[in-house]
């Protein structure tokens, strides 16, 4: 399905929706617009009336105003819906990814024969299930035996498969999945109704959405801002016949007035589009491919003003590479190359195979005949440290300064205080040297660097400029990972990071009453993932880590954290911008309609129609028509969320403030004039 | 015309100049710290601690506090409508006055432990020495001193940090009334008669007069000793009927002065001692500057209405509006007498504020209207103008991204309830209470006036007892059955439903962590957020009061004009 045809699916279902929302029991969720909503059934009940004699204003007119409360409850309505609807077709065809399929459930996880065949959605939690290629995976569990590439697009959309493997950090399976070669044995984790795709629908779909902490403290504003305006309004009844009586002038208001008042008045505009926010929030967020386990994780996330980013694929490209050779004196600096390439040449890692490109581009050393040279190779080991090979009479070797330096010196060779303090002078910069030996002299020092990312800099910049500090997680030596902070502009690193030390930076920084955002994927992270305030686990990491974590990036990108920080905020932006734009338009509601409603007790309130709004029925029905269109005209916006950039608070407030708080005096009185001029132009309004 | 803006500008110098040393004692007092008044004060205040059998380090839960704070105020009441009732029965009555009526008696009972000092009855007429100054003076000052103690526990809650006990209200009404309210009062008191206030136990004078030998009765009392604390204690009920437009109770320019002074000191004071007690002096200072310049503003908008929107009689424009107004104290003073009593929630008077031009009584009217948090009553106004300050935070915060915050705490859903319920109570009783009363058949007996003006009448009771604030715009006939009663419970829910709200806010906020601060965070001391809160406070009072004011004063301006 296009991208069009998806959106005239949507569009069409929350118009249908629109109208199944008129039920009392949805209505009643949502206090401000059942005001609306008891409005529209009052004023229609009181058009009825009418046709009884019982006679409240002019039946035409009560019964505009009943047509235009229900367009409004509608509109409302169909904010939520549209909201919903992208939601709804995602997980509409997450649901369609999911069959239910047969499973060889196994009696033992050695023996792959014995098994008997069971629906998947009879799985419990500690079964053992065997599959293999070209199957689906019936249920989350974790890899115990085996290692295959999986299929994971049905949830991450992301086509290229991906390894799973018993043991380490890749062991973790989603049900739904489907094996594209090779075979695993799993044990389930997860059992039917409670599985990632299942909770993963639950959240796209918003059925599980409750209102968050931020969002009931609003409604609480906005419920109160309603009771006020419903006594104010109620009160009018009896005020302006008590002044009517006083002045010898003019009536009461009309019981149609005060309804149509009363919804002019109260935070229409925010209560109709509050839910439909909280949506678009989630939905953008899963848009970006970052599930979030709750709406409070999102809010939290725009609060958070420490970000703990790991070094590696966050402010780093994933590898080091050669940037240098530094040969010691009396070698030249070719042959320094040319041994760094011989020793690198079977050197699959990204590191090695840097530094034969390096040799290449420098001095045009290609590729050789290894089987000329009678070459062995000597893999890299924990234990050695070094890596190298041995052809014809030369052993040259490459390795970490210290474990070349044992290795020469164990060959009667001498490692010259020069070397030393390249090295130092390496990692003072931020660097890995790597020393290469032929024999047993040491002929000079691989300069191997961290390249930091493109454009971090500036993005942490911006990032401190709105109060968030940037801390670099790494498991390099204190020195290295000083370089390395400094260059790519951190606020703060932490080396030789464990999952200790990384748990108590982050209670040391909570306990100063910040709040912490990190990724993890390993199970060793599961423990700061708890801790953090906002957690986002990868979705290639372990089971332990995503139970840990309150949102699972989908594409395991260390640095959608920046991502998840800003949809956040923007959703609390979006929100407090529209709270804003519907209260100073309520100022400018009073001002058109106050002078004009007791026009009739009081003519001489007419000086303050400055407007000159044609009467107290066309003020009514324009600002109740702009109440109705400005809902539609806003969701837009509630949907896309407002306009964010990285700036100061206050410099953030004061714009804000101006669109939506200034624009939200000004646009009504506009919209009001306009819709007054075409009601009397064309005769509607006297 | 210079002279009033002179006599204003010294008057807000002088505010500010007494207020800031007194803010630092009233913090040294609140925090148990040494004052030099210690060496004298401390052993009665063990001597009280012990008589009472109170621990001083019992901290209390939320819940402890406020039936506490209800307990008292109870106690008060009983005790004071008692003695109203028997003031025939009771010494200290050489007037042989007789004890008031139930309803009269449960009005003013309530009024004075309410710190409203609504008064529906002239005190040289009604009102026993006894009743006077045991019944309703101590009040005066026990009301005062539960409305400061309440704004401490509020401060508490912003300050301290994972703590459920939110301090013990014994201790703390205790040393307010002991340390702050006494001396103060004390001072006060003896310049007032040193001014020629009347201080007496003696019975009235009968006199001859010169206009034919006609005698007049000459009230007299024990005036001095509560008119300081009525004023002080943002009380404003006057010892005798007309206030302190009565020379006996306001004979001069300098006793004027001193009572006007009064009137805002101890509120001002507070802002002063907020910001030192949060650690953060800006934070208290954004507060005060706030309400100077609501105040400003409205003294400024009010000398002017009175100076120029007098009415023109026969075609003789008048040099300003002189109805109501005692010479000695002309337009600017009572303007300023005005705005003051009103912006507070004094309610004590110079000039009779029904007088006023309808723009005048207006903003008399919307001073208080907006919940007496401009300067407000003692402790009660700062905790108010939290309030609004939390809700302008609300709105704002969300505005940068980030959840609402003050002070470093967090504000949830709990908070907000809280919050709402301060903001709401105070306007919803001004609105219930008059669209009550104009439903009454015969209102319009009570009322002096008709039209615009008299449902302006009503609209100001209604408005003055709805916010405790007790002044009266004179022209409501409120010695009634019906005004007595709605009136009394008005004010009593209007008190203790946002102070009982206000301690369980400090209780819940007390509880949280305190959020660190970084530049995403939301500065509530800039001139940004200065401009926004006093647009809060003006958008929620007039999107409240708009239309009823739109049918008094707005509609009895026009209405003159034609």
């Amino acid at each position: 399905m296009n991208e069009k045809e998806l959106n005239q699916n949507i569009f069409r279902d929350a118009i249908k929706q629109s109208f199944i929302k008129l039920s009392p029991r949805v209505q009643i969720k949502n206090p401000v617009m059942l005001v609306v909503y008891l409005g529209a059934l009052f004023t229609s009940a009181l058009y009825l009336l009418a046709f009884a004699g019982i006679k409240d204003e002019n039946a035409g007119y009560t019964l505009s105003i009943a047509l235009i409360l229900w367009f409004t409850v509608l509109f409302a309505n169909f904010a939520e819906a549209i909201a919903e609807g992208r939601g709804r077709a995602q997980a509409d065809s997450l649901r369609n990814s999911r069959k239910d399929t047969k499973a060889r459930k196994l009696k033992s996880a050695t023996n792959f024969e014995e098994y008997s065949e069971v629906l998947s959605n009879t799985l419990k939690r500690g079964d053992i299930v065997y599959v293999k290629a070209g199957e689906q995976i019936p249920m989350d569990g974790e890899v115990i035996d085996g290692a295959a590439t999986v299929d994971e697009s049905a949830i991450t959309g992301e086509s290229a498969p991906v390894i799973r493997e018993s043991g380490g950090d890749r062991s973790a399976v989603t049900g739904g999945t489907s094996l594209v070669s090779d075979w695993l044995v799993i044990v389930v984790t997860a059992e039917a109704g409670e599985s990632f795709l299942d909770k993963m629908i639950a959240m796209v779909e918003g059925a599980s959405r409750k209102k968050t902490p931020n969002e009931i403290a609003l409604q609480m504003l906005l419920v109160t801002l309603t009771i006020i305006f419903l006594v104010v309004t109620a009160t009018l009844l009896p005020f302006s016949s008590f002044a009517s009586k006083q002045a010898g002038l003019g009536s009461a208001i009309s019981i149609t007035n005060v309804i149509a008042l009363l919804v002019c008045l109260a935070p229409t505009t925010i209560g109709a589009l509050l839910s439909s926010i909280g949506i678009a929030g989630m939905s953008r967020l899963n848009q970006a491919n970052v599930l979030a386990m709750s709406g409070r994780a999102i809010e939290a996330a725009g609060d958070v003003d420490i970000l703990l980013l790991d070094k590696t694929g966050t402010i780093t490209l994933g590898n080091r590479q050669a940037s240098e050779f530094i040969p010691l004196r009396g070698v030249r600096e070719e042959d320094l190359a040319d041994a760094a390439q011989l020793s690198s040449i079977a050197d699959e890692t990204a590191e090695g195979r840097s530094i034969v490109i390096l040799a290449k581009e420098r001095f045009g050393i290609r590729g050789r005949n290894l089987s000329m040279l009678d070459a062995t190779f000597i893999e890299f080991t924990a234990k050695t440290r070094m890596s190298g090979i041995n052809y014809q009479e030369f052993e040259v070797r490459k390795g970490a300064a210290d474990a070349v330096k044992a290795y020469v010196l164990e060959k009667g060779g001498e490692y010259p205080e020069e070397c030393s303090e390249i090295v130092k002078r390496i990692a003072e910069n931020g660097g890995t040297p790597l020393v290469v030996s032929k024999n047993n002299t040491v002929m000079g020092v691989i300069y191997l660097k961290d390249i930091v990312k493109n454009g971090v800099k500036e993005r942490f910049e911006d990032l401190r400029k709105m109060g968030i500090k940037t801390i670099m997680i790494t498991g390099d030596n204190p020195m290295t990972a000083a370089a390395i902070a400094a260059e790519a502009g951190v606020d703060d690193f932490l080396a030789e990071a464990t999952p200790e030390a990384k748990l108590a930076l982050i209670r040391d920084y909570q306990a100063k009453g910040h709040l912490v955002a990190m990724t993890g994927d390993g199970t060793n992270d599961a423990p700061a993932l708890a801790q953090a305030d906002v957690a986002v686990a990868m979705n290639t990491g372990t089971q332990a880590a995503k139970e840990a974590g309150n949102m699972v990036d989908l594409d395991s990108s260390p640095t959608k954290l920046i991502d998840v920080v800003r949809i956040g905020k923007q959703l609390l932006m979006t929100r407090g911008a529209l709270t804003t734009f519907s209260v100073a338009n309520d100022v400018a509601k009073y001002f058109a309609i106050i002078p004009v409603l007791f026009f009739g007790i009081y003519p001489q309130l007419g000086t303050l129609n400055f407007l000159g709004l044609t009467s107290s029925t066309s003020a009514i029905l324009s600002a109740i028509i702009y109440n109705a269109l400005i809902i539609i005209a806003l969701i837009p916006l509630s949907l896309r969320g407002v306009k964010y950039r990285e700036m100061p608070a206050g410099k953030l407030l004061k714009k804000n403030m101006t669109i939506y708080g200034l624009g939200g005096l000004i646009a009504p009185f506009i919209a009001i004039k306009l819709i007054d001029l075409i009601l009397t132009v064309s005769g509607i309004a006297r | 015309m210079n002279f009033i803006i002179i006599q204003d500008i010294v008057f807000i110098g002088l505010l500010i100049g007494i207020s800031i040393p007194l803010g630092i004692y009233i913090y040294k007092v609140m925090m148990g710290q040494r004052v030099f008044l210690s060496f004298l004060l401390s052993p009665v205040e063990k001597f009280i601690y012990r008589l009472m059998g109170i621990r001083e380090d019992d901290e209390m839960t939320p819940k402890k506090y406020a039936v506490s704070v209800l307990l008292f105020a109870a106690v008060g009441f009983v005790f004071l409508f008692g003695i109203l009732m028997l003031q025939n029965l009771l010494p200290f009555n050489p007037q042989h006055l007789k004890g008031i009526s139930w309803d009269l008696a449960f009005n003013t009972a309530m009024s004075f432990v309410t710190n409203t000092n609504w008064q529906a009855y002239s005190g040289e007429t009604t009102l026993s020495y006894l009743s006077q100054s045991v019944g309703l003076t101590v009040q005066n000052f026990l009301s005062a001193a539960a409305g400061i103690a309440i704004l401490f526990v509020l401060i508490r809650g912003f300050v301290s940090r994972k703590q459920t006990a939110i301090g013990n209200f014994w201790k703390d009404i205790t040393r307010i009334t002991l340390y702050i309210l006494i001396p103060l009062a004390l001072i006060l008191g003896i310049a007032l008669v040193s001014q020629g206030v009347v201080q007496s136990l003696n019975p009235y004078k009968e006199a001859v007069t010169l206009q034919n030998g006609v005698t007049q009765t000459i009230p007299l009392g024990p005036a001095a000793s509560q008119i300081a604390i009525k004023q002080l204690g943002t009380n404003g009920g006057g010892f005798f009927g007309a206030n302190s437009a009565y020379p006996f109770e306001n004979p001069n320019p300098l006793s004027n002065l001193l009572q006007l002074l009064s009137i805002l000191l101890i509120p001002a004071a507070l802002c002063v001692a907020f910001g030192k007690a949060v650690k953060d002096s800006r934070q208290g200072r954004t507060i005060y500057l706030v309400m100077l310049i609501l105040f400003a503003v409205s003294l400024v908008a009010l000398t002017l209405c009175e100076k120029y929107t007098g009415g023109v009689f026969r075609g003789v424009i008048s040099s300003g509006n002189m109805e109501g107004k005692e010479i000695i104290h002309g337009i600017g003073t009572s303007s300023l007498w005005g705005t003051a009593t009103t912006a507070a929630s004094n309610g004590s008077v110079n000039a009779m504020h029904d007088s006023f031009t309808p723009l005048g009584g207006m903003i008399l009217m919307f001073l208080m209207q907006v919940g007496e948090v401009i300067f407000g009553g003692v402790g009660s106004g700062l905790y108010g103008m939290l309030a609004f300050v939390i809700l302008t935070v609300f709105i704002a915060g969300l505005m940068v991204g980030r959840t609402p915050e003050y002070l470093g705490k967090k504000i949830g859903p709990f908070d907000m309830k809280m919050v709402c319920l301060v903001v709401l109570i105070p306007p919803l009783l001004i609105l219930f209470g008059t669209s009550v009363a104009v439903m009454i058949p015969q209102v319009g007996a009570w009322l002096t006036n008709t039209g615009a003006h008299g449902f302006s009448e009503i609209l100001y009771a209604f408005t003055s007892m709805g916010n405790n604030n007790g002044s009266a715009f004179g022209g409501f006939a409120a010695n009634t059955v019906f005004t007595n009663i709605t009136g009394g419970t008005i004010m009593l829910v209007a008190r203790f439903v946002p102070m009982i709200a206000v301690i369980f806010l400090a209780g819940n906020l007390s509880k949280k962590k305190i959020v660190a601060v970084s530049e995403g965070t939301l500065s509530t001391t800039n001139t940004l957020f200065t401009g926004l809160l006093i647009g809060i406070i003006l958008l929620i009072g007039a999107l409240t009061f708009l239309p009823s004011l739109a049918l008094g004063p707005i509609a009895d301006y026009f209405t003159i004009l034609k």
